[in-house]
Order: C-alpha cells, then sequence, then structure tokens
C-alpha cells in the first residue's frame, strides 16, 4: 500500500460538498453537528444553500425530501446512529419510498467514533439501508473515493446513503480514476481466498493479504465501497476463482457487507463465507483503534479467518 | 350559480365519491376523509394556483396531506379538478390499480407528497417552503395535518422549524375533529390547546369553522398577508361529517360502509333522506 497520508471520509466529504458546491446546484442541511460532519465548511462556502435543523434528525430528513420534491438535490448528514437509526422511518416512508433526490451524509458510522460509547456507535445502518427498495448505498474506504461517491451521488438521480468516518484512515488511492459506482475495486489479485472489504477495512484487508502472502496463501482483495446495488459480477467471478471469500467491515456481522455477499453468492457461486465484523454485541468506550483491535477488526484476525476460510475449502 | 353553490355542490360530489371509492374497496377511512372536504374543496377549487394540465409544473403551489389516511378525500378532490379520470376512484387500494391506500407521489398525478406514516408531510411540507425561499421563488405550501397526528413529535419538530426560518409561505391546516381511532384525542393523549400550543410554536393562528367556506377563505386571506412567520388554520371539524351515523363516531375512523350503508349515505348527500 502506498503511503499517502491519513484523513477521515467525513473530512473528504465536507471538502467535497465545498468544492462541487461551486459546479452544481444542491442544498446541503445538517442536525446540530456540522463541525463534526464536516458540513460547516460548506455552509462557510454556501451559507444560503445550508440549512441547520437542529436536534431534530427525523424532520431533517423529510425536509431534505421536501426540498428534493420541489427538484433540487439535497444533501442531509449527521451521525449514522441518528440518521440510519433514529430517523428510519423518514428515511424509508419519506426519502426511499417516493424516490426522491436526497444524498445522506452519514458520519461517525461504527466503533470508531471510539470514546462516547455504544449508543454512538452504529453498527447497524449498512443493514438498514441496504434494506431500503431503491437506496444505494456507499462507504467509502478513503478519502479519495469518498470524494468520487459524493460526485456520484450528486449525479446520480435517487436516495443514497453514505458511510462515513470519524477516524483518520490511510489514504489508499491515488485519484479517484479507478471508482465506479456499483463496481468492486480489485485492489489485489489472488488466487486462494477472496477478501471483500469496505469502508476502513479495505485498508486493513490489503495488510491482511501482506500477512498471508508471507505464509503462501494468495489473497484477493476487493474494495467494495458499493453496497448496493452489490457487484455481483465480480464477487461471483471471484467466488469462482478462488473457492472462499472472507468479507471484513465496521459493522455488525448481521446484514451488512457480510449479508449481503452471503445472499449473493448462496444463489450464484456457493462457496466458504466468513464474516469479520462487530459481533453480535453493542459496542464500549474506548479509543478507536483500542476498539477495532478488542473487537477483531485487525489486518490479523482478517487473515486468521482467511485461513479458516482457505480450510474449508 | 353563486360561488358558496357551486363550492357546496363540488364538495358533496366529492363526499359521495369518497364514500363509493371506499366501499368499493371494503376498506378505507371515511371519517378523517369527510371532515377535510370543506378545506380541499376551497384548496382545489380556489385557493391553489395549480394547473391540473401541468401537475408538474415547478412553480405550482403545493399541497401536502400530511394526515395521509384521508387520500380518498385528497383523490376525489383531484379527480374533480381535472388530475385524472374519475373512474380511477373506483380503483382505489386494489392490487395493480393507481390510488395506493395512501398518498404516493410517484404513481398519481397531483399527489405533491408521498405521506401516510404521520408526522412526515408536514416536515416534507417545511422543506418545501424552504427550497422556495432559498431560490426565491413565489409558491405557497399548504400541509392538512389531523389533530390527532400533533401526537407524533416530528410534527412539533416540523413546526419549530417552520417559524425558526420564518416560512410565511406555508399554511399548516389542522383538521380538528376531536377523535382518533381509540377513542377521543382528549382521552387518548390530549393535544390542546392547539391554538395556544401553535401560537407559541411561532404561527400566526386562525380558528375557523373548517366546514364554512367563508371562514376558509378569510383565513387564506389573513395567511397570504401574513409576513415573517408561518400561518396555521386550526379548523374545528366533524369527523365522518355530512352523514348521519357516521358524524361524530371514532368507529368510522377506518371502517368501510357495506351496500346498505353506502346507499343509505348517498340518500343522505343527496338530499333525499334529511341528514
Amino acid at each position: 500500500m502506498r503511503d499517502l497520508g491519513m484523513r477521515a471520509t467525513r473530512e473528504a466529504y465536507g471538502d467535497a460538498l465545498a468544492e462541487f458546491g461551486a459546479r452544481y446546484d444542491f442544498v446541503v442541511l445538517d442536525a446540530d453537528l456540522s463541525g463534526s460532519t464536516k458540513t460547516a465548511v460548506f455552509q462557510a462556502a454556501f451559507p444560503e444553500r445550508f440549512v441547520n435543523c437542529g436536534i431534530a434528525e427525523s424532520n431533517m430528513m423529510a425536509v431534505a425530501a421536501g426540498i428534493a420534491a420541489t427538484g433540487r438535490v439535497a444533501f442531509a448528514s449527521t451521525f449514522a446512529m441518528f440518521a440510519a437509526g433514529r430517523a428510519f422511518d423518514a428515511v424509508r416512508n419519506g426519502i426511499g419510498y417516493p424516490g426522491l433526490n436526497v444524498k445522506i451524509g452519514a458520519s461517525h458510522a461504527g466503533l470508531s467514533v471510539g470514546e462516547d460509547g455504544a449508543t454512538h456507535q452504529c453498527n447497524e445502518d449498512l443493514a438498514l439501508m441496504r434494506s431500503i427498495p431503491g437506496m444505494t448505498v456507499l462507504c467509502p474506504a478513503d478519502a479519495v473515493t469518498t470524494r468520487a461517491a459524493v460526485r456520484a451521488a450528486i449525479e446520480h438521480p435517487g436516495p443514497f446513503y453514505l458511510r462515513l468516518g470519524r477516524l483518520a484512515v490511510p489514504t489508499i488511492y491515488g485519484d479517484d480514476a479507478a471508482f465506479a459506482l456499483g463496481r468492486g475495486i480489485l485492489l489485489r489479485e489472488g488466487r486462494d481466498v477472496a477478501i471483500v472489504a469496505t469502508g476502513l477495512m479495505v485498508a486493513r484487508a490489503l495488510q491482511a493479504a501482506d500477512l498471508l502472502a508471507a505464509e503462501g496463501i494468495d489473497a484477493a482483495v476487493v474494495d467494495m465501497h458499493t453496497i448496493k446495488p452489490l457487484d455481483e459480477a465480480l464477487l461471483t467471478a471471484l467466488a469462482a476463482r478462488c473457492g472462499a471469500v472472507v468479507t471484513a467491515e465496521e459493522h455488525s456481522v448481521i446484514g451488512g457487507l457480510g449479508g449481503a455477499v452471503a445472499e449473493c453468492l448462496c444463489r450464484t457461486r456457493p462457496v466458504p463465507v466468513l464474516p469479520v465484523g462487530v459481533p453480535d454485541v453493542f459496542g464500549c468506550s474506548g479509543k478507536a483503534e483500542q476498539l477495532l483491535t478488542h473487537f477483531g477488526l485487525t489486518a490479523g484476525h482478517i487473515a486468521e479467518v482467511a485461513r479458516q476460510a482457505v480450510s474449508l475449502k | 350559480m353563486r360561488e358558496a353553490d357551486r363550492l357546496g355542490q363540488i364538495a358533496t360530489d366529492l363526499r359521495i365519491d369518497i364514500l363509493r371509492a371506499i366501499a368499493g374497496a371494503a376498506s378505507g377511512h371515511p371519517g378523517g376523509s369527510l371532515s377535510i372536504v370543506e378545506i380541499l374543496t376551497a384548496l382545489y377549487f380556489d385557493e391553489l394556483r395549480q394547473d391540473p394540465a401541468r401537475p408538474d409544473d415547478p412553480a405550482r403551489d403545493r399541497l401536502v396531506l400530511s394526515k395521509g389516511h384521508a387520500a380518498p378525500a385528497l383523490y376525489a378532490a383531484l379527480a374533480h379538478a381535472g388530475y385524472f379520470p374519475r373512474g380511477e376512484l373506483a380503483g382505489l387500494r386494489r392490487l395493480g390499480a393507481m390510488l395506493q391506500g395512501h398518498p404516493d407521489r410517484k404513481g398519481t398525478p397531483g399527489v405533491d407528497m408521498t405521506t401516510g406514516a404521520l408526522g412526515i408531510g408536514i416536515s416534507a411540507a417545511c422543506g418545501m417552503a424552504k427550497a422556495a425561499k432559498i431560490y426565491g421563488e413565489p409558491y405557497r405550501v399548504y400541509a392538512i395535518l389531523g389533530d390527532g397526528e400533533l401526537q407524533e413529535g416530528q410534527v412539533w419538530e416540523a413546526l419549530m422549524f417552520a417559524a425558526h426560518y420564518k416560512l410565511d409561505n406555508l399554511v399548516v391546516i389542522v383538521d380538528d375533529n376531536g377523535l382518533q381511532i381509540d377513542g377521543r384525542v382528549a382521552d387518548v393523549m390530549g393535544v390542546q390547546p392547539i391554538g395556544e400550543k401553535l401560537s407559541a410554536f411561532g404561527f400566526a393562528v386562525a380558528q375557523v369553522d373548517g366546514h364554512s367556506f367563508p371562514e376558509l377563505f378569510a383565513a387564506f386571506d389573513r395567511a397570504r398577508e401574513t409576513t415573517g412567520r408561518p400561518f396555521a388554520i386550526l379548523a374545528r371539524t366533524v369527523k365522518g361529517k355530512g352523514v348521519s351515523f357516521m358524524e361524530n363516531q371514532a368507529g368510522w375512523h377506518g371502517k368501510a360502509p357495506n351496500e346498505a350503508q353506502l346507499e343509505q349515505a348517498l340518500r343522505e348527500l343527496q338530499g333525499e333522506v334529511p341528514a
């Protein structure tokens, strides 16, 4: 992996909104977290198109829906816990069912929120959001693909959910040329096992592949930035080639990337699919890196699970 | 025909279509549909600046039926206004038909917002009104809420938003019929005093008889003249209005009339039997 520095996807999100705000016409909403979600960067550049809704996330989602119903694009931002969790009904019935052009920028997703603890660590949002018909669900791995995801959200009509993190993560890509909506990025070819990762686990999956290579296990690594619609063609081809798959996500092992991959492969190419993710328990307070280690979201653990997957072939 | 007579006749026609559609579906919400007939008649046949030939006109006034279960009333008004053929009303709630149990903006011309989950519509109406402010567009937004719907916390989030952003292009109409599924609103979860609460939330408030066209029009006129804050019309109404055995009966919130009940209701509405 090239050393391109560290940057949180939420930072890239705020910058992208401000950058594209000059070229595209959209409104940005927040719910009293603009300093954290980084929509404040957009607000500073385009105050007339920024709407703070206060601590009222359900209202914000449906206000965004109303703005979209007038023909505009609306970005609505808050923490993933409140975007996907608290406001689920407003997102499902107010944005998803009417198919409105609302882009949900959900930051502080997963365990890596850190010290705030379980109430703020949303490990369920991918499961919730991908259950909504017509919802495009994205979880970019780094700052570069976050910018590309924001542009894709602007350019492709319909509801989007963009999962963003608080923690600074390694920048993986030199430019966003590799990014295409709905197409997983094959970062590393391999024949023995395929590691399909999303979000901050992509960088860890690459490290895991290095560990495995030292043992003579040839692991493919995919950045599955689009959880929905899932790149079934790529997954199926990888399953056929490698014969075993490991999924890696900073999300519950129930219903997220692992669920989506298993749902696909049990239809298209049944092979062992072993999940790396947050087990079926609530998180707790701690530093982000400590938590990721505590719950097994490490390169070492991915490699261990990959060995198990290979042994099941 | 005098204006009041013309509108009164439309209101009666809408009531007949509402009941026929619900009876045909053997499912639906007659009580809260009948209570907003004059409100919808006043809006669609006078107040709203809309052209049924151009349901997607970005400059049109918007109407959001936040109490989406009163969809049959909205559909009857839209059909009479010319948004789609009246024959569609016979398909209400049927598989494969256009008219869903609750309003669907994607599938039905003239429906400005998908509603049904209470509390979402008023927020969306705020979004439409805010968009008009951001982009300097002159259209107005009307939202109809039920009094029971005020129990949803999101409604108050939206009302805060409307006042905070001085949405004087927004008119919130509360259908204050006093009943909800489980009984009297006052018994289930009291929401009064609604007028005082709306005032405290920053709205200019008019209290009207929701079945009186002159009172509704006077309130709409006041709303147009009000600047710097949103406007609320607290409309006292009768649930099941126009059908003697449905009036003020919570049991008719979500129950369809059978054939004999429909026949009696239609006779009353057509003036053959005094209500």
